[in-house]
């Protein structure tokens, strides 16, 4: 079978020959400027609509999949052979897949993990979740690099292109989009410290669309964390009395997360030990009253270095953000909650990575040092939160 | 942190010769640290005795010594250059072993030199295995159980304990020499008695069987400032059992989830943080249990590896590179990533595409050798691949080996199924084919998986590949999509041909109406996500190419391939040596090859890189696409040994412009008919000869030209199935044994002459002008393949009128053959008869030799002569000398003495027992050394200590020679006798030595056995290290019993305990004058340069 529509063979079957490979039937993938890529259904048939991004990490699909922060996302992934290891227990990061729609060039006809309990497409198809095989990843992730992440549909019912497109059209864009109550839980939960492990502080997380990894990486480390929903406010965090607040990534656009601002607000006034991760980092940088802006591609993969400000060090993330925030990288600054400065800058393009209150124990990344998937270099800042609040008189040991 | 201020000269040490387990990526990665360490402003003092590298160019070092890799040279060396500093982990185990010496002999600290880019703890407890093992488990990792061991009586203990089978391991040894798996008492004690002779410090590791385990390997660097990035994860086709450098092997790991890759990760990380790797690049190697994911770790080289260089080549990050940045103190985020141009070095390469590398063998070079893969290495070359799939990269690898009957294949029947399932239980170098061949006779992935232990992710893409090829063979029609998913999966025109009963030109011609062609996608590090501004190139059956549109005109560069025996780095560097000169000479250098050892697959060395098989079919498609891109003025085919050579006629068919010398020129060499007729037009004698199809036809030749004959097929290089047939049952059963043999490659039968000496020219020719570049003489006689034979330059013994025959005879067949460019040919002087034996009109294996001998860079010349210059206009240029040549060297030119490399400590056959080292006309040497002095003696002394065979200036020499050198073994004995060195020989020859004076003591022969009080035989004093020097000349041919066998048992005694052998009588007057050269003490060390300016003055002198 042809796979895309490049001038030099129209796509289509030929009569009386069998496919070789057991493959699904045609599927497109549309892009809003109009380009056509042309491939196999993988996974679930149907349509889906999102903001096309590439993840650049070599291993980690199941998790990345499963990062409620890809929500509204169609996820191109760069390296080819997607599905090898299978899907297992273990290694997810919420309760399904939350990307829109899985772009693979290889999909595996087979896995193969001593720990792998499905497959990948078993897994995309029982969940709805509608893929694309198709050849030309490449030129789609460089698509994507020269004019930006963008609206995108992939369906295998559609057979024409401009139908789809136009349907595209009709999407929001991911500038302005409010997403976190869309992925956050409905209900407060607790993750408790592994066994053996003693409870030293209490922790409230604010779920804006929050990795399984986060609490448990600050459960190990002996936190009680308490997960909240993205709607709670400052006074329902605050009425746990906490020892120190977390708030997670999630996906969309910070410039509309008032909700989550105020209640970040009225956490700092309070006086907390906090730490932000991702869009944590951005709702952090909203309520010192910095700006965010949308990057043309985004930060979407496992290897984005980060160099720590102070100790000059570089660390080697994970990172998925298509938003960042716009602050001075070369001094620190002033803001309502006091001083702050950049505590991490993204090597390669210079981007804000983190954030730091100068006179307040309050920190931010935009990177993931829970790392699921990615390096575990950065996990030292679980330590650094914990120690924040190791600092502050009198803990409330639970 | 900026670069440190305070050096201001390093001493860099190379790798020395090629050999097993180190080869050509070490001339790659020392060229690169070279070239960044003069960047960066420091004088750089080069030492290594391999000439046949780019790192030993002039230009590349400040002072170039092509000395001895050891510590009495080098502390000349530095006595004379007082460097700063030593960098010592970019010449693989030989450089950080040399480093280890310098450090624990006091020498550097006599001379204040600091060792950078590593420390002496560090190396050592890297290396050492039990200081390894605690590290390991200091940081929480595994290590697989196990004892070390001083003696054989430790080891059989050790062995009871751990239980059998047990894998023996010996310290500080390269490519795992001398390792293997012992599944009883007996293997243990063959395999660990020469593990701890090989061993330096005597010490191997017993160790429980990991055997079936899944194989990693992660590259990783650090920097003065902590900072650690992985470059590259490599996950082994092949499960443990087979050494990393002969498994096939893929990059990224393909069966490994996010969290466990984190886990290799993060213990990687911690143990080279816990050795104190002090910067740069290391290595480190992981097993894993494929049903419970237990981890061991196996081992880690603080150094550049064989596996950095294929890291570099698979990401496009630059291990060697950054690694001489980070040891004058840079740290990785200050340096830039030279691909994308604008990002920085601290960062992890991710990959789009899938790379697969896969071992090139030798076995046929040794016939009794056993072909079982094993924990030692075994292969001498490689190939790798890129693809957009596994299949695609797996396919496009198998076929850059270029080797009959191990790629895959859908041609003729494929066997029986449980007989191939059951043969590829044991891994060898066709065990890939033969599980291509079982899915094809119908097994299973399980059954195949439980047969290999080969993860069944790789199984299932291989079924893929067969399930494509019914699927193909099914269809009713070739049309596009049919074609183009068989192209996806990487099926070459050939293989589309098999399935489908087409020719592959039929095949070509089709996907070429249909206007199916790849495109070529960049090596980018980032996997699309910065735009690349570097040319590294690769095909595939994807969606848009990326090849850079440019006007200027672009000459295409075809390299040798894998290295293999006879087709080496020499090669490579021709095709270097072409892509500087064309380059600086104005036009646009696209290089074509998939070695990923070399040089010319430098991102930095041509101005656009296509790391490509060089088929027909794949180069035909890069010229295409780089013709659609821009003007190409044309194809060199002449550099890079057969390999492109052999494309030439059809490539030329297809309406590819090759420059230079012309394929039909080519083929005249080739064709004995025509060739002859060259000779007899100019007048020129030749050893009798003859051609045959078939035995009928060979018979006859052979009949005529009389006994012995030399035999050969046609199209050959290294000598390839070359033997001296001294009878017709002999010569029946060589047509029998090779397979290469057909009506369309005849068998060549050549006169053998006996008593000759013969002569190696390398010439330059424009059509008009010949420059005669050098004259070698060989060292041994006739019959011995010139590539084994060890030659000077100049000769020692021609005289001038002789060099005058020489160089008309090489005009003439340069002019009668129609040359443009390289002339290499063979003479043989007999009776004073020069007869010619053979000419070759391409870049020889010892251009690299000449060129530094001489210092004239021929390889440069030639290309620019195929490119349209002149012999003369390169001459007022400055390229060539203004006068005079190679032929009438300067009367105080040095003399440099070329000797090869063997490598029979590798092999040994299904017994245990090693393989025969007596050289012959097949061609087995892996590498070259070269030693350069102010006269013969010792110039030859310095090429014996470079190849790792010290020779002697006292203590007992063994000598038995056969009874026709009876008579010229006399004097150099005698010599050696008078020189302090105790004879010892056997019966007859010990009778002749007193006879003419010399004291000799009888020792027993081995057939003999010891005697009634116990006295050893020579094999038992070998083996106790209670000779020297061994003299030992064979007797009689092939398959005689007596006399023969005992010379073997004592070749293979000296080759295991590594006591130097000389096997014919002109390699003895050789040793004589260089262990008096080595007794007078007159051995110094002088750089290229300080010789090339003596050259130079002498050249001024003779123009006056």
């Amino acid at each position: 079978m042809n796979t895309t529509q490049n001038g030099r063979g129209l796509p289509g079957r030929q009569e009386g020959a069998e496919v070789s490979e057991e493959k699904g039937g045609p599927a497109i993938l549309v892009l809003e400027d109009g380009r056509v890529f042309h491939g196999h259904s993988y996974g679930a048939t149907g349509e889906t609509f999102g903001e096309a991004v590439f993840n650049t990490g070599m291993t980690g699909y199941q998790e990345t999949f499963t990062d409620p922060s890809y929500h509204r996302q169609i996820v191109v992934m760069t390296a080819p052979h997607i599905g090898n290891t299978g899907v297992n227990d273990e290694d997810t990061e919420s309760e399904r897949i939350w990307a829109a729609g899985c772009v693979v060039r290889e999909p595996a006809r087979a896995f193969s993990n001593w720990r792998a309990e499905r497959s990948l497409e078993e897994e995309m198809r029982s969940q709805g979740v509608v893929g694309i095989a198709l050849k030309g990843t490449r030129a789609l992730t460089r698509h994507l690099r020269d004019r930006g992440a963008m609206r995108a549909a992939v369906s295998t019912v559609e057979t024409d292109p401009q139908k789809l497109l136009a349907r595209i059209l009709e999407q929001p864009t991911m500038a302005g989009s409010d997403l976190t109550s869309e992925v956050s839980t409905d209900r407060a939960y607790e993750v408790a410290p592994p066994e053996g492990v003693q409870a030293r502080f209490h922790v409230v997380a604010l779920d804006l669309g929050i990795k399984a990894m986060t609490p448990h990486r600050l459960a190990e480390r002996g936190c009680r964390v308490t997960v909240l929903p993205a709607s709670s406010t400052a006074e329902d965090v605050l009425a746990l009395d906490p020892d120190g607040v977390f708030f997670s990534n999630g996906p969309g656009d910070p410039a509309t997360a008032d909700g989550p601002v105020a209640t970040m607000r009225g956490v700092l006034e309070a006086g907390k030990p906090l730490f932000g991760i991702c869009f944590g980092n951005q709702i952090l940088g909203r309520a010192l009253g910095l700006d965010t802006y949308k990057l043309t591609f985004g930060h979407h993969g496992i290897n984005q270095p980060v160099r720590d400000t102070r100790s000059g060090r570089v660390a080697i993330t994970g990172q998925n953000h298509g938003f960042a925030v716009d602050a001075p990288i070369d001094r620190p600054f002033d803001t309502d909650h006091g001083r702050a400065e950049v505590s991490y800058i993204g090597l390669n393009d210079q981007v804000v990575e983190g954030l730091r209150l100068l006179d307040r124990p309050v920190i931010s990344v935009q990177f993931h040092p829970e790392a699921a998937a990615g390096p575990h270099d950065a996990a030292a800042l679980f330590d650094e939160f914990v120690d924040l609040m190791s600092a502050q008189p009198a803990p409330a040991a639970r | 942190m900026p670069r440190r201020s305070d050096l201001s000269s390093v001493l860099v040490i190379g790798s020395g010769p090629i050999v097993i387990g180190q080869a050509a990526e070490f001339d790659y990665s020392g060229t690169q640290a070279c070239r960044v360490l003069r960047s960066e402003g420091l004088r750089v003092v080069l030492v290594n005795s391999n000439p046949a590298t780019i790192m030993t160019d002039p230009e590349i070092a400040d002072a170039t010594y092509v000395e001895p890799i050891t510590s009495e040279m080098i502390e000349k060396i530095i006595a004379k250059e007082r460097p700063d500093a030593l960098l010592p982990t970019l010449g693989g185990q030989t450089a950080l072993n040399a480093a280890v010496d310098l450090h624990e002999s006091g020498i550097l600290d006599k001379y204040g030199v600091e060792l950078i880019g590593a420390n002496i703890e560090a190396i050592q407890s890297g290396e050492d295995r039990e200081s390894f093992k605690g590290i390991v488990e200091s940081v929480g990792g595994n290590s697989a159980r196990s004892r070390i061991c001083h003696s054989l009586q430790e080891c059989l203990d050790a062995a009871e304990e751990l239980d059998y089978p047990v894998v023996v391991r010996p310290s500080f040894t390269m490519g795992g020499a001398g390792s293997g798996f012992a599944h009883d008492e007996g293997d243990l004690r063959r395999i660990a008695g020469q593990g701890l002779a090989l061993s330096p410090t005597n010490e191997v590791l017993l160790e429980e069987s990991i055997l079936g385990w899944k194989e990693y390997e992660l590259e990783l660097m650090r920097d003065a400032n902590d900072n650690v990035v992985v470059v590259c994860s490599i996950e082994n086709l092949d499960p443990m059992g087979v050494h990393t450098g002969d498994s096939i092997t893929v990059a990224p790991s393909m069966t490994l989830t996010d969290r466990e890759y984190q886990e290799l990760r993060d213990i990687g990380i911690a143990v080279i943080r816990e050795v104190g790797v002090d910067t740069g690049g290391c290595n480190i190697q992981f097993a894993v249990h494929p049903t419970t994911g237990r981890i061991i770790v196996i081992e880690m080289n603080p150094r550049v590896s064989r596996s950095s260089a294929l890291a570099s080549k698979a990401t496009g990050f630059p291990i060697a590179k950054i690694a001489a940045k980070l040891a004058v103190g840079y740290t990785l985020d200050e340096i830039p990533n030279d691909i994308t141009k604008e990002t920085p070095a601290s960062f992890e390469p991710t990959l789009d595409y899938v790379v697969v590398k896969v071992p090139r063998f030798a076995f046929e070079k040794f016939p009794g050798a056993d072909p079982q893969l094993t924990t030692t290495m075994k292969s001498v070359g490689e190939a790798m691949a890129i693809g957009r799939s596994f299949p695609e990269a797996l396919q496009k690898a198998m076929r850059s080996l270029e080797k009959k009957g191990v790629g895959l294949t859908w041609s003729g029947a494929p066997g029986d199924k449980d007989e191939l399932v059951e043969r590829a239980k044991v891994p060898t170098e066709t065990r890939l084919r033969q599980v291509q061949q079982a899915l094809r006779a119908g097994a299973t992935v399980e059954e195949l998986h439980e047969a290999t232990r080969i993860d069944p992710w790789y199984l299932d893409q291989m079924l893929r590949l067969e399930e494509a090829a019914r699927a193909l063979a099914r269809a009713p029609k070739l049309d596009v999509s049919v074609l183009r998913e068989a192209k996806e999966l990487g099926f070459s025109d050939l293989q589309i041909g098999e399935i489908t009963g087409k020719s592959e030109a039929v095949v070509r011609e089709l996907r070429h109406a249909l206007g199916l062609h790849p495109v070529y996608l960049t090596v980018d590090t980032c996997a699309g996500e910065f735009p690349a501004r570097t040319p590294y190139l690769y095909s595939s059956y994807d969606e848009e190419t990326e090849v850079p549109a440019g006007d200027k005109p672009k000459i295409i560069i075809l390299g040798s391939g894998p290295n293999r025996i006879g087709q080496g780095v020499e090669f490579d560097y021709s095709c270097v040596h072409a892509s500087f000169a064309l380059s600086d000479a104005g036009y646009e250098t696209v290089m074509v090859n998939c070695n990923p050892e070399t040089v010319s697959t430098d991102y930095d060395t041509s101005d656009r890189l296509y790391f490509e098989p060089l088929t027909l079919e794949d180069v035909l498609e890069v010229v295409l696409a780089e013709q659609a891109a821009g003007p190409v003025v044309g194809v060199i085919v002449q550099l890079g040994g057969q390999t492109p050579l052999g494309l030439a006629r059809e490539l030329e068919e297809a309406g590819v412009p090759v420059i230079g010398t012309s394929p039909k020129a080519i083929d005249l060499a080739e064709d004995r008919g025509e060739f002859g007729q060259v000779l007899d037009e100019a007048g020129l004698p030749a050893p009798k000869y003859g051609t045959g199809h078939s035995f009928e036809q060979a018979k006859a030749a052979a009949d005529e030209i009389g006994y012995p004959v030399m035999v050969r097929p046609s199209y050959v290089l290294g000598g390839r199935g070359m033997e001296i047939v001294y009878s017709e049952s002999v010569l029946a059963d060589y047509i029998d044994r090779n397979a290469e043999v057909s009506p369309e490659y005849p068998v060549l039968i050549d006169r053998f002459l006996d008593d000759a000496i013969e002569i190696d020219v390398d010439a330059l020719y424009d059509g008009r002008d010949l420059y005669l570049g050098g004259v070698m003489e060989h060292i041994e006689e006739a019959g011995i393949h010139s590539g084994d034979s060890a030659c000077s330059l100049p000769s020692v013994t021609l005289g001038s009128e002789d060099i005058e025959r020489i160089r008309n005879s090489t005009e003439a067949i340069a002019r009668g053959t129609g040359v443009r460019g390289l002339l290499n040919v063979q003479y043989a002087l007999s009776s004073g008869v020069l007869y010619v034996i053979e000419a070759n009109p391409r870049a020889s294996r010892t251009v690299p030799f000449v060129s530094k001998a001489t210092a004239v860079p021929l390889a440069k010349a030639a290309a620019r002569i195929m490119a349209g210059a002149t012999v003369a206009e390169l001459r007022s240029e400055g390229l060539l000398p203004a006068t005079g040549d190679g032929g009438d060297l300067p009367v105080d030119a040095p003399v440099s003495v070329k000797e090869a490399v063997l490598p029979f400590n590798r092999f040994i056959d299904k017994k245990g027992e090693g393989v025969d080292t007596v050289l012959s006309p097949e061609m087995r040497s892996t590498g070259e050394v070269m030693g350069l002095d102010v006269e013969f003696g010792a110039a030859y002394a310095k090429s014996q200590l470079a190849v790792n065979s010290s020779l002697p200036t006292q203590g007992k020499v063994f000598v038995s020679v056969a009874n026709r050198d009876k008579r010229s073994m006399i004097f150099p004995v005698k010599r050696l006798a008078d020189l302090g060195l105790e004879i010892l020989a056997t019966e007859g020859t010990a009778m002749v030595l007193r006879r003419n004076g010399v004291h000799a003591t009888v020792v027993r022969k081995h057939s003999a056995g010891p005697g009634p009080e116990g006295e050893p035989t020579i094999v038992q004093l070998i083996h106790d290290g209670e000779v020297a020097l061994t003299v030992n000349t064979p007797f009689g041919s092939a398959g005689q019993a007596g006399p023969r066998l005992d010379g073997y048992e004592i070749r293979t005694a000296a080759v295991v305990r590594n006591v130097p052998s000389v096997t014919t009588v002109q390699g003895l007057a050789a040793a004589v004058q260089a262990i008096e050269a080595r007794v007078r003490g007159d051995v110094g060390v002088r750089s290229l340069q300080e010789h090339a300016a003596v050259l130079d003055a002498g050249r001024e002198a003779l123009e006056v």
